[in-house]
């Protein structure tokens, strides 16, 4: 070690020092060489025959077995998304000995169309050499007959049985469950290695996107021996494939169906959901379209008629359809007036009809001035301003509490932000702040525009999810679960995640609340009509979102305004008052006036309290049990 | 003082005896036809292997013929220049995988390569030659074995390229930069110990290398390895083909071109990593025996030319460009074989290439320039 050290060279030293190493590198070498000689002769000449009989690609193949796609249930365990059984006819292009020869043969016995052909040819490349290339899907029993005649004419051609989705409802839960599709190019290059052998569909959007992994489940793989001509003599040995994960939805198909009746031929959307574990009972959204056709490849102008309605039955409303929100969101502001102690219960804002902005000249009308000729009453209470709905008492709780403390605020509330855990496309409307304004207008922030925010409109953009969210937050008094789809994988059960809301007073919940109950069960309420006939107790609130701008004075007369200019109609509500089970948010595009989306809501509440399960004990009921 | 005389420069050859053509032009004969040869055999087999595809076999000439030419200029240049220029080799290639890191960040993803027109050019691929060059220049000047200290600078050397490589991500070039300059640092005559002590951390990082580092297809490599069969559709596919098509060669072969079209089809990556097996198919143990032979003199002659360098600098650069070389044919064929994980290193001067076809040329060039530089005899 100490020769080591020393500070001259030494060339003759280090020489030696090299020689020796260079001897180990040598030796290294020649050993190396003959361990991998040894595993290529144990390759090619121990196991030749082995190999040999292997290499013989008439004789044994391996083939994957498709996995069984888990299967989707709503709530109560009616099948909502499943798999049907279908025959698929593919071609082994290596064994057709002329691919164009024999695909020509095919169009001549069966309908096949320059697209089928077009996408087997795109397929093609991203196969392994051998592999089944998927042709037709869904024959038919004639075409199977046809195809079975004409086999001779046909090497490489092939039938197999495999298992397609369906959606039996069609059109009811597109929207929300999404569909499968075929596995396209630019998907294939990104799959992982092997899991879709065998599987030529993959979730596109919804559940079957968001859960892919879970539904797909895993490919078996099985050695079979073929003859000449590729077809199966006998199965060898087999690993069985793993079955997709089966889902159970918090989805009611009775919710589901009473909103799609009640909303008609009306464009909107609704969005109900369980205030108690944040689970969405309903996603509707109108109009909407059949995911069936999208499973096997949707034809061009089936695609092309509903990518160009002005209907737009691919757009799902309900997590992507920015509307304002209305009034709606005054429950909400209100509560961060009591919070911040800028109003009590009892404060009373002069209310003529109008209000105007200190030093300002515009004058910001209430929407009873145009029916009224004057305000709600010479001055307004938290009650009466939520029952009726009144803009002034909001205008001026809005410039008090400015408009990035209701930014701060109303964030909680998840406006502005995505909600959902489970859902994919959903937008995150817009919370406006003095902040956004600057980075995304490039502009400083208006007092005027202030008030407009305290009604819910102006630059403020919700989801129906959001405001079906915001409803459910003020149900539970501050306590929620983020909305979820799915309610249990394979048995075991999902718990969503509860959200963090700042403490306000009860007494100040209960002061909302009642506000909230007065729109339907008092007699000036906005949605008084609802109460006719109803077995329970609601707390809501209406809201109209403006389509287009009206000037300062302008009137806006629904009769004369182009159907599409109309306001959009919108409602929120949950019941029971009295211990929360479901959240609901409505909304009914140029429907005019909140009065088009109420009715729906009736409807589906209707349908969720007709259940014994859900069923709210009449006052009689209860003070029996005591 | 013999030792001394010994070490002069060998011009005293000129009047004892003719200079050989060789010297002129400053090519070692041997170690030229041995690559010549060996390009041969894999253009021949490259051909079998991509089916005669004249595009294919265009660029392959192409870069073959740049790679001689860049193998004839590089044997001119004398090795004490390339001494010299080392280290701003060296800085450049750093410079460049900067880049490559930073233009990758924006194209969101793998980026192995700087385009110069319409030239990609990998700076990985010159890292091959430059940190080898680099430590070799470094170490070379000190007292051998190197001292704790310069063996430290030394794996900073090699780690600082080998980790940027590695972040590309290209885990496979990263380690053959950083086993190259290692190399370097092992023939200079590092301490035994030190050596015992490196392959002792090597096995204990291996666990959080696995737990940390390696993606789960890289994992999915070295699992399948154990046991191909476990996913015989994926990772495990190539290997149980690659092992068929080897093994159903036999000692003769199914013959040139004669490799079951089924099988050729079947083959992944025929043409790249894994064109040794159509060698093995249609050559057979034989065709196997004999391209391992070339590859095997190739190795020795170099190895020789080290040896026989006059200076320190040459040694260690000549035996670590053909260690390196070494590497390259052992963890190919390996792979192929199973007995090695699949990692993208191609067969030497046979698998279809590119950059890497010119810098392995390069390599020999700079061995042959180190065999102009040669102690005189005893």
């Amino acid at each position: 070690m100490a020769a080591d050290r020393t500070i001259l060279k030494d060339p003759s030293r280090e020489a030696r020092i090299f020689v020796d190493r260079l001897v180990v590198c040598a030796v290294f070498i020649v050993l190396a060489f003959g361990l991998i000689a040894a595993q290529y002769y144990k390759l090619q000449i121990v196991d030749y025959e082995r190999y040999a009989a292997q290499s013989d690609q008439n004789r044994l193949q391996t083939q994957p077995i498709a996995p069984r796609r888990g299967l989707i249930r709503e709530r109560s365990g009616r099948l909502i998304a499943g798999n049907e059984p279908t025959f698929l006819l593919s071609v082994v292009a290596e064994r057709t000995g002329g691919l164009d020869q024999v695909l020509s043969e095919l169009q001549s016995i069966i309908d096949l169309s320059d697209d089928d052909i077009q996408a087997f040819q795109q397929r093609r490349p991203s196969t392994r050499p051998y592999a089944p290339v998927p042709l037709k899907f869904r024959l038919t029993e004639r075409e199977r007959a046809l195809i079975a005649v004409d086999r001779y004419k046909l090497p490489g051609v092939e039938i197999e049985a495999q298992l397609v989705r369906e959606y039996p409802y069609a059109d009811l839960f597109a929207h929300a469950v999404g569909y499968v599709g075929r596995i396209n190019q630019r998907e294939q290059a990104q799959l992982p290695e092997g899991l879709y052998e065998g599987t030529f569909h993959t979730g596109k959007t919804g559940i079957e996107q968001f859960y892919e992994t879970a539904l797909l489940g895993a490919p078996g793989v099985q050695t079979v021996e073929t003859n000449a001509r590729g077809q199966i003599m006998r199965v060898v040995d087999q690993a069985p494939s793993v079955p997709g994960a089966d889902l159970r939805l918090h989805l009611d198909l009775d919710l589901q169906l009473a909103a799609a009746q009640a909303l008609g031929d009306q464009r909107g959307a609704v969005v109900a959901l369980d205030t108690r574990t944040g689970g969405i009972l309903a996603l509707y959204s109108s109009p909407s379209f059949d995911p069936n056709q999208f499973v096997n490849g949707i034809s061009v102008q089936q695609y092309a008629q509903w990518r160009d309605s002005p209907d737009m039955p691919l757009f799902n409303r309900a997590l992507q359809g920015q509307y304002p929100p209305g009034s709606t969101v005054k429950p909400a502001i209100a509560l961060g007036g009591l919070q911040m102690g800028l109003i009590t219960p009892d404060t009373a804002i002069p209310d003529p009809g109008w209000y105007q902005l200190p030093g300002g000249d515009r004058r910001y009308r209430d929407w009873v001035l145009r029916l009224r000729g004057t305000g709600h009453a010479e001055t307004v209470q938290l009650h009466m301003a939520i029952a009726e709905s009144c803009d002034v008492y909001f205008y001026d709780l809005a410039r008090a509490m400015t408009v990035d403390r209701m930014h701060d605020f109303l964030s909680h509330f998840y406006l502005g932000q995505k909600t959902s855990l489970d859902t994919t496309g959903e937008r995150s409307g817009v919370l406006p702040s003095t902040q956004w304004k600057r980075a995304n207008r490039g502009a400083p922030w208006f007092p005027g525009e202030t008030l407009s925010v305290g009604i819910g409109q102006g630059y403020m953009l919700a989801t129906p999810l959001q405001l079906a969210f915001m409803t459910a937050v003020i149900a539970g008094r501050g306590e929620a679960y983020l909305p979820s789809l799915v309610a249990d994988i394979d048995g075991v059960a999902k718990v969503s995640s509860r959200i963090d809301f700042p403490a306000i007073a009860p007494e100040h919940w209960a002061a909302v609340i009642a506000g909230m109950e007065a729109v339907v069960h008092e007699d000036s309420g906005t949605a008084r009509a609802m109460s006719r006939g109803l077995t329970y107790r609601v707390a809501s609130k209406t809201g109209t979102a403006q389509v287009i701008g009206i000037g300062q004075d302008e009137e806006y007369d629904e009769t004369t305004i182009a159907e599409r200019h109309r306001n959009h109609g919108l409602f929120v509500a949950f019941a029971p008052v009295e211990s929360p089970s479901i959240a609901i948010a409505v909304i009914v595009e140029n429907g005019g006036g909140s009065s088009s989306a109420v009715p729906v809501a009736r409807s589906v509440l209707d349908t969720w309290f007709s259940d014994p399960a859900n069923r709210v004990p009449s006052t009689q009921e209860v003070a029996e049990r005591g | 003082m013999a030792e001394y005389l010994r070490r002069m420069p060998n011009d005293g050859q000129s009047f004892t005896q003719t200079r050989s053509i060789w010297a002129v032009v400053k090519l070692d004969p041997w170690l030229l036809l041995l690559l010549i040869a060996l390009c041969s055999i894999g253009f021949v087999t490259l051909t079998s292997a991509v089916d005669g595809d004249p595009g294919v076999l265009l660029r392959q000439s192409i870069y073959l013929g740049l790679g001689f030419v860049v193998m004839v200029v590089a044997a001119q240049i004398p090795i004490y220049i390339y001494s010299r220029w080392a280290p701003w080799f060296y800085l450049i290639g750093i410079l460049a995988l900067f880049l490559v890191l930073m233009m990758g960040a924006g194209a969101k993803g793998a980026q192995r390569w700087i385009s110069l027109g319409a030239f990609r050019f990998q700076p990985s691929e010159i890292m091959k030659l430059a940190v080898p060059l680099t430590v070799a220049w470094y170490l070379a000047k000190r007292t051998l074995p190197p001292s704790p200290k310069y063996v430290a600078a030394t794996l900073i050397l090699v780690a600082t390229p080998a980790f940027l490589i590695f972040m590309q991500p290209d885990l496979g070039t990263a380690i053959l930069v950083a086993t190259a300059g290692l190399l370097v640092l092992f023939l200079s005559g590092l301490s035994w110990r030190y050596v015992g002590f490196a392959l002792i951390l090597l096995v204990s990082a291996l666990w959080p290398l696995w737990a940390y580092f390696l993606r789960d297809y890289q994992k999915q490599r070295v699992l399948t390895l154990f046991n191909p069969e476990s996913d015989r559709l994926g990772a495990g596919w190539n290997i149980i083909q690659s092992k068929t098509a080897i093994g159903s060669g036999g000692w003769s072969g199914k013959g040139y071109l004669e490799g079951t079209q089924a099988l050729l089809d079947f083959l992944p990556e025929s043409h790249t990593d894994f064109i040794i097996a159509v060698l093995a198919e249609e050559q057979g143990f034989r065709g196997i025996l004999a391209l391992m032979l070339l590859y095997l003199l190739i190795c020795l002659r170099c190895l020789w030319i080290s040896y026989n360098a006059s200076s320190m600098y040459g040694r260690l650069v000549g035996a670590s460009i053909t260690m390196t070389f070494f590497v390259y044919i052992l963890v190919n064929m390996g792979m192929v074989a199973g007995i090695l994980p699949v990692v993208g290193v191609p067969l030497p001067l046979v698998s279809r290439g590119g950059t890497s076809i010119v810098t392995l040329l390069a390599g020999f060039g700079i061995l042959m320039a180190i065999s102009q530089d040669k102690r005189p005899l005893n």
